[in-house]
């Protein structure tokens, strides 16, 4: 990696960004949005003795789940435009290497899932009264490491699409499983034990557990310490798994 | 002293096809060489191979002394492809300045670059905004703004005015004359007298490495393309498909 190169390519991805005006309204408003939704649902919802609101459960997992699905779908597009508009092709002819356009996708998105959750932070804690026992820093710092698991599992899966069509449909394929399995529905401790096996595989579920950690203790835990590392493991072998099949030479 | 490309025996297949047939070839330093054929003869695959994108079946690709697609060459060789590789909602400078930092240049460097395509006016205006030629030209400064040693342009000239396509033609010349080697494909014939040197390629085969002079004297005619059909109708046994070099 070349830290110019690198720098020059993280710009160049926000410049992009930043032209697409509608798309940055997009990204920060609709989940503080999504969160009111989710809070005039549970308004009425008593909350059982001794656990969370039913609000606070579900928003602080949206937290991190909305960085997580959008991040996923707008880097899965992007990459698959650099394919076929053959600015792939051609960067791949210059001193850029590999790693310096997938850190790039990582670091650009990773910033902007950090915009987006501490919006979606600051709106749920201040207007929509969530409360956690730990620190709401915490809960950014979770949602952005699953931002940039999310552009890493998505830089990898528009290696599998040829067209918008198909990047679009990885989309279910990849974070529905995760979103169903991951604790949030029913209690991972609950599900059958194969669900439990293929849950437990499942970065997503350890995003999570982590935020259910920050949730439950004023401190944070080494549980959620061993959460986050493990999905930030993951957004590194997705990362270089990604490396592998960007090819300089093709048919 | 060496020529900057030298190709022996490339054979490519893509797909069950067989694109290029056994081609070889070199490329003088400091000049212009054109790769002339119809479209569909192999002319892009033959381009990417120069450049080092193609997986290639056998044979052989020197350039600049190191095998095609060799880390080092990444400095020294720039590639416009044949659709404008640019990104559409970034503006013509930021493209440019993008390609700069890549290779090691200045914003300076970049805006100099967009001012000798002839888009300082557009320079502010996104890509996506322009017409045709003028993404094929922002496309164009991205593949000159690194000041590469040999430059290789699939179709730079489609798509643009007379008067641009000759100041075009007359900026590649006045880089060979610095020393640059420049390829250049084309599917217009009327192109081909612009060049130093011809490389006539149809069906993946090459049928002519001269220059325009030499291929007017071998054939007898003084127009490019009639003197490419007579090669074409020579070199075969029958005059079976020549419609589609015209």
């Amino acid at each position: 990696m070349n830290p110019t190169i690198l720098a020059a390519t993280t710009g160049r991805i926000l410049r992009q960004l930043r032209h697409d005006r509608r798309t940055v309204a997009l990204l920060v408003v609709v989940p503080t949005v999504l969160l009111t939704l989710v809070y005039y649902m549970y308004a009425d919802q008593p909350a059982p003795p001794g656990r969370p609101s039913p609000f606070d459960r579900v928003a602080l997992v949206m937290l991190g789940f909305f960085p997580f699905i959008i991040m996923f779908l707008v880097t899965s597009i992007a990459m698959l435009r650099e394919r076929t508009s053959g600015t792939l092709e051609r960067l791949l002819t210059t001193p850029l290497g590999k790693l310096d356009l997938l850190f790039g996708y990582g670091i650009a998105f990773g910033l902007a899932g950090v915009v987006q959750s501490t919006v979606a932070a600051a709106a749920a804690y201040r207007l929509l009264g969530l409360t956690t026992a730990g620190s709401a820093a915490l809960v950014v710092l979770i949602a952005a490491v699953n931002a940039v698991l999310a552009v890493a599992l998505g830089l990898l899966c528009s290696a599998f699409a040829r067209t918008e069509f198909q990047a679009v449909q990885f989309m279910p394929v990849v974070v529905a499983p995760q979103l169903l399995l991951c604790g949030l529905f029913v209690p991972r401790d609950q599900m059958a034990g194969w669900l439990q096996t293929v849950s437990d595989a499942l970065p997503l579920s350890y995003a999570v557990e982590a935020l259910q950690e920050v949730g439950a203790h004023s401190t944070p835990t080494g549980l959620m310490w061993r959460d986050v590392s493990i999905v930030a493991g993951a957004a590194v072998v997705a990362l270089v798994l990604a490396a592998a099949t960007l090819r300089r030479r093709s048919g | 002293m060496d020529d900057a490309i030298a190709v022996r025996d490339l054979v490519v297949d893509r797909g069950r096809r067989r694109v290029l047939d056994g081609i070889g070839c070199t490329v003088p330093r400091g000049a212009v060489t054109g790769l002339l054929g119809p479209s569909g003869s192999g002319k892009t695959t033959l381009m990417r191979a120069v450049v080092g994108v193609q997986t290639i079946n056998s044979g052989t690709v020197t350039v600049l002394g190191r095998p095609a697609g060799a880390a080092e060459l990444r400095r020294r060789v720039g590639y416009l492809t044949q659709a404008p590789s640019v990104y559409v909602d970034l503006t013509v400078r930021e493209n440019a300045r993008y390609f700069a930092a890549l290779q090691g240049r200045t914003v300076a460097d970049a805006d100099a670059a967009v001012t000798d395509v002839g888009l300082a006016a557009a320079a502010g205006q996104l890509v996506g905004t322009l017409s045709g030629g003028q993404r094929s030209r922002a496309s164009l400064a991205c593949a000159l703004v690194g000041e590469p040693e040999l430059v290789v342009l699939d179709e730079p000239t489609v798509g643009q005015d007379p008067v641009l396509r000759a100041d075009l033609w007359a900026r590649f010349h006045a880089l060979a004359a610095a020393g640059t080697t420049l390829l250049v494909s084309s599917h217009v014939m009327d192109e081909a007298a612009r060049c130093d040197r011809l490389l006539l390629i149809r069906h993946g085969r090459l049928i002519a490495d001269d220059t325009p002079d030499a291929v007017r004297a071998a054939t007898g005619v003084d127009d490019l393309e009639e003197a490419f059909l007579r090669l074409i109708r020579a070199g075969e046994a029958g005059p079976a498909d020549i419609g589609e070099a015209a």
